[in-house]
């Protein structure tokens, strides 16, 4: 795949079609499971994670991106919109800043977005795919940019070697990967006492759930250090939720309807008490409000009168009920899924 | 039945106890104790399952620890190794009695 599902046109790019498809599967409601469980109506806990989506730009195609990203799209906040970020994390109280996207180095205004952050001495999270380091010569830097402001790193690396990585997401991008981490490495990323943390993140390259987060870490450890000399902090093991280019992948490869079983079956209440959208809150490009990034790709919007970053009411956000369907059984499968790793 | 396999019966293991509840509910018990982290990791066990697997050529046991062992962490290498191995013993088992053919064949000539 060389294009996004909305260059193709394809039908799975609209909302409704994929949330039709997902209720239509005769599987248990993800409400009833949670009801079963005490945790119904879905609300949060607090807020501490402010995730802003600068952007659906990005340099790579993977096969399972839940935001159809890509070259092809243009969608990109606007310097505007991340000042409403700004002020509505300073009315937040949320301690952390995650930036994701699309590859959000791609933004025009990330590095002034970033200094801004800086300036509120929030933690910030970059979610780096890693190969937009190496990509082309103006982004050589960002490892210095990074370590500048003391940014916490988080790649994806499905696997260690070339064949697994590579199938997932592109010809080509692991050995451009192993030469960003080694680029990391070199600035202190992921060194111990360096005090610069570089994480990454495995998720699984089909249609199955990822195995123990201890055990893989593990085994990441030992072989990117004697492979290729590279050293990072935590891996955090991340399930592939049924929304967009996954979904796509699930439908046309005949795994959908039992990779959905299979995370029915799994269903995990302590992992669903510690789901992220408890403690976080998801900012589109555009500057509308989400309980999680899947959500706002399926463009559920939050329950409450603050939908948007320029009517932005914490107490109101706190008090909201969290929107639920039935990809959430992503989250809550087996030792549970987040943007940090497991949750159970 | 058109076959006499059917990966749906995969998901239908557990009903062998209809026929016989107390033998099943053994069985079952020793199983889950069997494949649980113990002086072998599950890693492990999930390896040597899809290997015996091959030896006992179990189409619903390969389908099921196939995908244990992905989600254990291992890959296609991995996974065709432990093959391997089930193969080599298969092989081996094999050709070392030859060994009882050559002893025969000596005593039987001149």
């Amino acid at each position: 795949m060389t294009k996004s599902l909305k260059a193709l046109g394809h039908e799975l790019t609209e909302s409704e079609k994929q949330l039709k498809l997902l209720t239509q599967a005769g599987l248990t409601p993800f409400h009833q499971k949670l009801d079963d469980s005490g945790l119904f109506p879905l609300q949060p806990t607090q807020m501490d994670i402010f995730q802003i989506n600068v952007g659906k730009m990005c340099n790579q195609v993977c096969k399972h991106c839940h935001v159809d990203a890509g070259p092809d799209r243009k969608e990109i906040m606007t310097r505007e919109t991340m000042s409403l970020c700004l002020e509505a994390i300073q009315k937040s109280g949320a301690h952390t800043v995650d930036l994701t996207g699309g590859a959000p180095e791609m933004n025009p205004d990330f590095r002034w977005f970033v200094e801004e952050l800086s300036l509120l001495g929030k933690k910030i999270i970059v979610r780096c795919n890693l190969t937009i380091i190496v990509a082309n010569k103006k982004y050589h830097d960002l490892p210095e940019f990074f370590k500048k402001h003391q940014i916490e790193v988080v790649s994806s690396l499905p696997y260690f070697s070339a064949v697994k990585t590579d199938s997932q997401r592109g010809e080509g991008v692991f050995e451009r990967s192993i030469r960003a981490l080694k680029m990391l490495n070199e600035v202190g990323y992921g060194v111990a006492n360096s005090g610069l943390i570089l994480n990454l993140v495995y998720n699984p390259s089909g249609a199955f759930l990822p195995p123990s987060q201890e055990e893989l870490e593990l085994e990441f450890k030992r072989k990117l250090k004697d492979r290729y000399d590279i050293v990072f902090n935590q891996l955090f093991a991340i399930t592939n939720l049924p929304v967009s280019r996954y979904l796509h992948y699930l439908v046309n490869s005949g795994n959908y309807e039992g990779y959905m079983e299979k995370l029915v079956e799994a269903y995990n209440p302590m992992a669903a008490a510690n789901v992220m959208c408890r403690n976080t809150i998801s900012v589109s490009w555009d500057g509308y409000l989400y309980d999680c990034d899947f959500n706002q790709m399926l463009d559920l919007k939050v329950a409450c009168k603050s939908t948007h970053l320029s009517d932005f009411n914490n107490e109101d956000l706190l008090n909201r009920n969290i929107i639920i369907n039935q990809h959430c059984y992503g989250c809550t499968a087996g030792a549970g899924s987040s943007c940090g790793g497991t949750t159970a | 039945m058109k076959t006499y396999y059917d990966p749906e019966d995969l998901k239908k293991f557990g009903k062998i106890s209809e026929f016989q509840p107390e033998l099943g509910k053994k069985f079952f018990d020793y199983y889950g104790h069997v494949f649980k982290e113990g002086a072998l990791t599950a890693r492990e066990k999930a390896l040597i399952a899809v290997a015996v697997a091959h030896a006992v050529q179990c189409p619903y046991c390969i389908d099921a620890y196939t995908v244990d062992c992905m989600e254990k962490g291992c890959d296609e290498e991995q996974i065709m190794e432990s093959v391997h191995v089930a193969a080599a013993i298969r092989g081996g088992a094999s050709l070392v009695h030859g060994v009882q053919m050559m002893n025969k064949y000596k005593e039987l000539s001149m």
